[in-house]
């Protein structure tokens, strides 16, 4: 008999092992969602496939008898703009200081310390503040993500230069490289992969400071919606609208890996 | 025709001193090689060649002037490895130079200037027989390879001083072979000064024109720390010999028992 660390499942019963425990999760579901309903029909807890269902058309297809929205739509477009603002802004600033502050010692000298006491700031503890600074409205919501990842971008990219090796940086200076030449031609090239990936740890904590940000103070977008939701107990509309959040948050690491792929080659050749 | 002098060069961190008393004079044209056993500084001085560390004591001059503090183009260098960028291709790698050399704001060329560079690169690739690999990332490309385009690389700037530092400890021994007549070619032909830090006492003797070996004179205990190492022999390789194996054992018998081997060879 082999250890157990020593067997491999083949690819057939990989995808069935992948898969069972997504289908467990939805058994589960639907025996307890049947149990409660036979005790309640009226039971708004576990709802029927068929109530989701519904659910999902109304907020999907149907526009909103208000507002004329179609609310589903709003709330992801209006949700994944904040989104987008945010880590951009955050992707932007985190990757010129974490560059400079890995590479340039005084930079180092002056900022590291103060980037480490900032990033143990609880973002979500800010928040009070921000809305106070700024307002109810976009620019609070935007200030929460940056500031909530932009200080993990810096320490992750500073970190990752000073890997570069030293040979590359002192040969670069025997090819006659000024400090901005190695930054443009040695340095940048070989970070931006690195930004992809710690973009993409980033993604998680920036849903999670939108749908808080959301939650307390917003007009739309899916935070608001799902705690909106909340008040009427309306688990058919909140339970897809997570699994929506999630599937964009999957789709959109899914496409940040692609980019990394296809734009930076050179990582991948000769490894594979 | 390059001439480097050393003169009283210490190198010391904090209370432990690493080397000491390191006086020499090249020959223009001299290939030396450095040898000695692990942490005897041979590297650390490679490093203040180069400009990454500076002497705490004495100074180095090249052709009657003293050494800029950071390196520049006019040392060129090939490490063990890390050497070559693994964001561009062989061609690419080479390139650099040249485009660092002209274009300072962007460090690329464009159109005329970007072919001639171009057209040079190649020249220089098909010296070091990588003309079929210009292509390639550095690591679609075997050790012996990467070594060569390091070397190309480093020559495309036309240094005076060509610093190896431990360039083919990593190579097998058909490779390496192969990888010192390209050296050797480009030496002689570009007529630059090199100097090389191996382990392989055999590679110091079959390429340098000079060998120099660095050991601690003192080596009790209490004295380690105050004493560093410093030129135990230096030996001029008058014919191409290789010393027989085993002849080296313990440095002091090395700086005896060398010069004969050379005599005698």
């Amino acid at each position: 008999m082999r250890r157990l660390i020593n067997q491999r499942p083949e690819i057939l019963s990989r995808l069935l092992l992948a898969a069972s425990p997504f289908f467990l999760a939805f058994l589960a579901y639907a025996l307890a969602s049947q149990a409660r309903l036979a005790i309640n029909p009226t039971d708004k807890l576990l709802p029927a496939w068929s109530t989701i269902l519904d659910a999902i058309n109304r907020m999907t297809f149907v526009p909103d008898l208000r507002s004329g929205d179609y609310l589903l739509l709003l709330d992801t477009m209006v949700s994944l703009q904040r989104l987008a603002i945010g880590v951009g802004l955050a992707m932007l600033a985190g990757f010129v200081i974490g560059v400079l502050q890995g590479l340039i010692p005084y930079v180092r000298a002056t900022l590291a310390n103060f980037t480490n006491v900032v990033s143990m700031i609880p973002a979500l503890a800010i928040l009070p503040i921000l809305f106070i600074t700024f307002g109810l409205g976009e620019t609070a919501k935007i200030v929460l993500i940056f500031v909530g990842i932009v200080p993990f971008i810096i320490r992750d990219l500073a970190q990752r230069v000073e890997e570069i090796p030293h040979e590359q940086i002192i040969k670069a200076q025997t090819l006659g490289a000024s400090t901005w030449q190695i930054i443009i031609r040695i340095v940048v090239p070989q970070m931006l992969p690195r930004l992809i990936d710690s973009v993409r740890l980033s993604l998680g904590p920036a849903w999670l400071y939108l749908i808080a940000a959301e939650a307390i103070a917003a007009e739309s977008g899916l935070g608001y919606r799902i705690f909106l939701m909340r008040r009427y107990l309306s688990m058919d509309v909140i339970l897809p609208y997570v699994a929506w959040i999630t599937f964009l948050a999957f789709f959109l690491d899914f496409l940040l890996r692609g980019l990394r792929r296809v734009s930076f080659g050179w990582m991948y050749r000769g490894h594979m | 025709m390059t001439r480097v002098t050393v003169e009283n060069v210490w190198k010391t961190y904090g209370k432990q001193t690493v080397l000491e008393r390191i006086n020499f004079e090249t020959a223009p044209q001299s290939f030396i090689s450095l040898v000695g056993p692990s942490g005897c500084g041979k590297s650390t001085f490679l490093r203040m060649l180069l400009g990454d560390e500076k002497p705490s004591q004495g100074r180095i001059l090249v052709d009657g002037v003293p050494l800029q503090a950071e390196p520049s183009p006019d040392r060129g260098v090939v490490f063990q490895k890390y050497s070559v960028f693994p964001h561009l291709t062989a061609l690419q790698n080479v390139m650099l130079g040249l485009e660092l050399g002209q274009s300072p704001v962007l460090g690329r060329l464009f159109g005329k200037k970007r072919r001639t560079a171009r057209d040079m690169s190649r020249e220089m690739l098909k010296s070091v027989g990588l003309e079929a690999a210009e292509s390639k990332y550095p690591a679609e490309l075997s050790g012996g390879m990467q070594q060569r385009l390091a070397i190309a690389q480093a020559l495309v700037k036309r240094p005076k001083l060509l610093l190896l530092d431990e360039p083919f400890g990593a190579l097998d021994p058909g490779i390496r072979a192969e990888v010192h007549e390209i050296l050797l070619a480009l030496w002689r032909e570009t007529g630059m000064t090199i100097f090389m830090v191996t382990h392989d006492l055999s590679e110091a003797f079959k390429l340098g024109t000079r060998v120099i070996a660095f050991d601690r004179r003192k080596t009790r205990p209490e004295e380690l720390e105050a004493y560093g190492a410093t030129i135990t022999f230096d030996l001029p390789v008058m014919r191409k010999i290789v010393p027989p194996s085993g002849a080296v054992t313990s440095p002091a018998e090395t700086a005896e028992a060398m010069p004969k081997v050379a005599v005698a060879g």
